[in-house]
């Protein structure tokens, strides 16, 4: 078996025991392909645990810009004896795997088409460090240095990375680049190196950063005015909020006393975490919170209250594999259904799908003025996957001078200026959304009530039906307007003309992409539409309207955007394939091609059942 | 800040600091049931911010689902009220406070409310030490559902269904003094005397301020066999002594009985009188668990103020969050910029 071959296109998977301070130096490596020039898509396979268990670093390195997961591993630096058979089995033919040969490899773990690379790493640390805990972090630099040398990383870069990440700790940097150095000895001085498969400076990389899609969502938010956040534990949301607390400290500080621009509150639950969100926005402050799929399910009721009585509010939602805990620690598209009609009665809210850190970014900061424009709930879906791994991505950008949209909202002098009664659900101007006040800002005019409960315009409580019915229809309008404000989908068209498509929206979008792009060397061509809000757009509904089939890519069970675009867009559903994935692991250009050939086949050339006699 | 007085005058009518009757304190009218408690704690709220000279369009009240909660529409017009989901008032008062920490806010909210649904909520609304005002108008049932055993309910008190309670009763008051409420007050809805300078207090208090208001339902369970009829509670009230409240600004000019036996002067100056049993230290978190427990044994409801700390810190100092209401912040202070940006981006490569 010919070892595999490959020069900047490869999957490395790093299996560690997690809690054993593998992460930074696994990141160590992703950042430092990224260095190189060459495109790197790493993902975080992780146990909802926090010591103890398996977990795993999957980077995907390809120069041509692929970056969702490939499927297939090309080589596996295993360092988790508990995972260790799979981990072997899960290596293409012709795959490498990097073990720490302190031990013997016990040989029932066998394969003849893989090449074994050992580093000692435990015995190197033994002998190099004093420290039990230092031993044993530094054990991954060992393979982070043995890979430099079987890969070809460049060593000097890995030096940088090393001396930003412990900056001013100069003991730390010494001990760290040493253990680097002492892998790389050793695999120099025991294997022919660099591989067949290794990385080689490229200049694929142009201006793009390397950013994680929670650390991007928080940015937005504190570029977006956010002030109060509120927010209860939950993987895989938890590192908005850390990383929201990370830039408010650095960059919402009053210079002059040290006070805070901000208010962060650790609630009670989920229940607690919105009603901070709403009390905020209902006052006039821009209010957030960030949760995923358990967190969402019990903000429904306030949801309703929030559409209902139009108060603005923010909610991320990371989504991860339901129902109920379902996979806390994997990633899916599922929460369509319970984020687009959350609450009971007749409620819709708007939904803003990013798909890049970049996304999160612009999206993190739009949700605030489409809260305050619509005062609505606007509800960010992002996910696990592109939540809390790394992605190359755009960099962030900001204009200069733009102020927030605060929407309609009345001053005093505003209310001194009316000539009619104030009327706080009243359609002045006929896209369905009314002029608000904030409390306190007259001593005599612009006072109401806000209730979950049925109002006539003039906020006056009431029963009466035919009130009750010209509110909800001016919901509904709101709900129209609302298409002209969020963000259009992205057409991506076919090289040729073609009467078929594919929808797809948020995470997906990178292996639907390198589908498509598998397909058309087969002849098969599409044209793409990604989508990146709720209420679909008019652009949506003649994507609709102008393909004859169309495949429906998505990470759930159900096939939840499908099912909206059905029954929004009211399109038949005949014309529209599932392709689904929902094991938890992000979906793959391979499995997205394979299922639309399937499905192709199925149509082109009906099966027939061969009858004998 | 200046405040347009309104322009008709009624000279009959006396006025406050401010030149505000206290009709302009009032509310829409009242639709719940004639002689239910809730209407005279909503007299007392009226009465005690037109004493206190509030601006009437300064004030942001808060409630969740109840009668109880409903009672923010009958009292100061021409402030914004919220009435929010049934148990969740005290989240969203945290997050209005925190957007505009220039307003006085209210909580009126039930036993119900408070007890059962919202029990989560209230216990974390103390914690944080939101500063408001949090009135629960007790009364042992739920009254909008049409009178079923609240969590505040005695045990062996019967509502109009004539069947006893068997659960044991929670007691907000020693609840709160549990969980480092720093001013925790009991009164009676039929008691203006004491309710109206207990709720001045509670809103000049900073911090969180608790008030359980016993507040008879009359439609369902102000029966014989109910602990929170009217009957009952008028027969087995106790005091912890009767109290006036002074204002800052009012301290020259007022003309207070003399004979009080102590004075606690709250964080903004103003001062509470208490002329009380000398037993009582309001002070003491424990006594006040104490005495409330003692009350309870011998039958009889404690009332009155219980437990004040006031120099505590609120939710505001322990975040340390500007002096400017956060809601007031805009653009140029809020966002870093695209060179902050430049930045950060430059650290992701
Ligand atoms: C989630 C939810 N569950 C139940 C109800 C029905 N409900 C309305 S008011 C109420 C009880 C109110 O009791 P309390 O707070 O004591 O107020 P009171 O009417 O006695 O003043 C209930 C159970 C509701 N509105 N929301
Ligand atoms: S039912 Fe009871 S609590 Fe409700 S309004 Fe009537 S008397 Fe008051
Ligand atoms: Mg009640």
């Amino acid at each position: 078996m010919q070892p595999l071959a490959s020069v900047n296109e490869f999957v490395i998977r790093f299996a560690n025991v997690n809690g054993t301070g593998s992460a930074s130096a696994n990141n160590l490596f992703a950042k430092a392909v990224f260095r190189m020039g060459v495109p790197v898509s790493p993902k975080n396979i992780f146990p909802s645990n926090i010591q103890g268990l398996p977990t795993w670093y999957e980077v995907r390195v390809s120069e041509r810009g692929y970056l969702g997961r490939r499927g297939g591993v090309d080589m596996v630096v295993a360092m988790n004896p508990q995972s260790f058979a799979q981990d072997l089995a899960c290596l293409e033919p012709g795959g490498y795997l990097l073990y720490d040969s302190t031990k013997p490899l016990d040989p029932r773990y066998r394969r003849d088409d893989v090449q074994f690379i050992g580093i000692p790493c435990t015995e190197i640390c033994r002998r190099e460090f004093a420290d039990p805990r230092q031993r044993l972090l530094l054990k991954n630099m060992v393979y982070i240095g043995a890979l430099a040398a079987l890969l070809d990383l460049e060593f000097a870069v890995l030096r940088d990375l090393v001396g930003e990440q412990f900056k001013g700790k100069e003991k730390l940097i010494a001990a760290n680049i040493h253990a680097l150095e002492l892998g790389y000895q050793y695999a120099a001085e025991h294997y022919a190196c660099p591989l067949e498969l290794r990385v080689a400076r490229a200049d694929a990389v142009g201006d793009r950063i390397l950013m994680e899609g929670n650390d991007a969502l928080a940015l937005g938010c504190i570029y977006g005015g956010a002030t109060v956040a509120a927010w209860y534990p939950i993987t895989p949301s938890t590192s908005v909020i850390d990383a929201f607390e990370k830039y408010a400290k650095r960059l919402r500080i009053d210079p002059g006393t040290g006070d805070h621009l901000y208010a962060i509150v650790q609630a009670e639950d989920e229940l607690a975490a919105i009603g901070v969100a709403i009390g905020a926005g209902w006052n006039g402050a821009r209010g957030f919170t960030a949760t995923s799929g358990p967190g969402l399910s019990l903000m429904s009721e306030f949801l309703g209250l929030a559409y209902f009585a139009e108060v603005p509010v923010v909610l991320i939602d990371v989504q991860r594999a339901g129902p109920s805990t379902g996979m806390p620690t994997r990633t899916q598209q599922s929460d369509l259904f319970a984020a687009a009609y959350a609450s009971h009665g007749d409620t819709k809210h708007v939904l803003l799908l990013p798909a890049s850190p970049t996304e999160c970014f612009e999206f993190g900061a739009l949700a605030f003025d489409l809260a305050d424009r619509l005062q609505t709930p606007v509800i960010v879906l992002s996910d696990l996957d592109l939540g809390m791994n790394d992605h190359v991505c755009d960099p962030l950008t900001w204009e200069d001078g733009r102020e927030y949209d605060r929407g309609k909202v009345l001053s005093a002098a505003d209310l001194d200026a009316l000539k009619e009664r104030f009327g706080r659900y009243l359609d002045v101007d006929g896209d369905g959304i009314p002029y608000r006040t904030y409390p306190g800002t007259h001593p005599e005019k612009g006072a109401f009530f806000t209730r979950g409960t049925s109002r006539d315009e003039y906020a006056v409580y009431t029963e009466d039906g035919e009130a009750y019915v010209r509110n909800m229809e001016r919901l509904l309008r709101k709900f129209e307007t609302a298409k002209s404000l969020v963000p259009k989908p992205e057409f991506r068209p076919a090289r040729q003309e073609t009467r078929e498509g594919v929808i797809f929206f948020g995470t997906s979008t990178p292996a639907a992409l390198e589908a498509l792009d598998l397909l058309a060397a087969e002849g098969h061509h599409f044209d793409a539409l990604r989508i990146r809000a709720f209420p679909f757009t008019a652009e949506v509904e003649a994507f609709l309207e102008a393909h004859e089939r169309i495949y429906v890519i998505e990470q759930n069970r159900d096939g939840q955007l499908r099912k909206m675009l059905i029954i929004e867009c009211e399109v038949d559903p005949k014309k529209l394939k599932s392709v689904r994935h929902y094991d938890g692991m992000p979906i793959t250009a391979r499995n997205i091609a394979g299922q639309i050939r399937a499905l192709k086949g199925a149509t082109v050339t009906p099966l027939r059942r061969k009858k004998t006699g | 800040m200046t405040y347009i007085r309104p322009n008709f005058r009624h000279p009959a009518l006396p006025r406050n600091e401010l030149g505000y009757t206290r009709r302009d304190y009032e509310g829409a009218l009242s639709t719940l049931c004639a002689g239910c408690g809730h209407d005279s704690v909503s007299g007392a709220i009226i009465q005690a911010c037109f004493e206190l000279a509030i601006p009437p369009h300064r004030v942001g009240k808060l409630s969740g689902i109840g009668c109880s909660s409903k009672t923010p529409t009958y009292f100061l017009g021409r402030s914004h009220g919220f009435n929010t989901v049934h148990g969740r008032m005290p989240s969203v008062a945290t997050g209005a406070a925190l957007a505009n920490r220039e307003l006085v806010y209210i909580g009126v909210s039930g036993d119900g409310d408070t007890a059962s649904i919202g029990l989560g909520q209230f216990a974390h609304v103390i914690r944080r030490n939101l500063d408001m005002l949090y009135i629960v108008e007790n009364n042992g049932c739920y009254g909008l559902t049409k009178g079923q055993d609240s969590a505040t309910a005695d045990v062996g008190s019967a509502s109009k269904k004539g069947v006893p309670n068997p659960y044991p009763p929670i007691d907000l008051c020693a609840m709160a003094l549990d969980l480092g409420a720093t001013f925790v007050a009991r009164s009676f809805s039929g008691d203006k005397r004491q309710l109206v300078p207990l709720i001045k207090a509670g809103i000049a208090h900073r911090g969180f301020a608790f008030i359980d208001v016993i507040s008879p339902c009359v439609t369902f369970n102000n029966t014989p066999q109910s602990t929170k009829s009217y009957d009952y509670v008028r027969e087995h009230l106790a005091s912890t002594g009767t109290l006036d409240f002074v204002p800052v600004r009012q301290e020259i000019t007022a003309d207070y009985e003399a004979g009080y036996t102590e004075e606690v002067t709250l964080h903004d100056g103003s001062v509470i009188h208490l002329y009380k049993e000398p037993d009582l230290d309001v002070h003491d978190r424990h006594a006040a668990l104490r005495a409330i427990r003692e009350h309870k044994e011998a039958g009889r409801i404690l009332t009155g103020l219980l437990y004040v700390d006031p120099d505590s810190a609120d939710l505001h100092e322990v975040l340390q969050t500007v002096k400017t209401p956060l809601r007031d912040l805009t653009a140029k202070e809020l966002c870093p910029g695209s060179r902050a940006l430049d930045a950060i981006n430059a650290s992701k490569r």
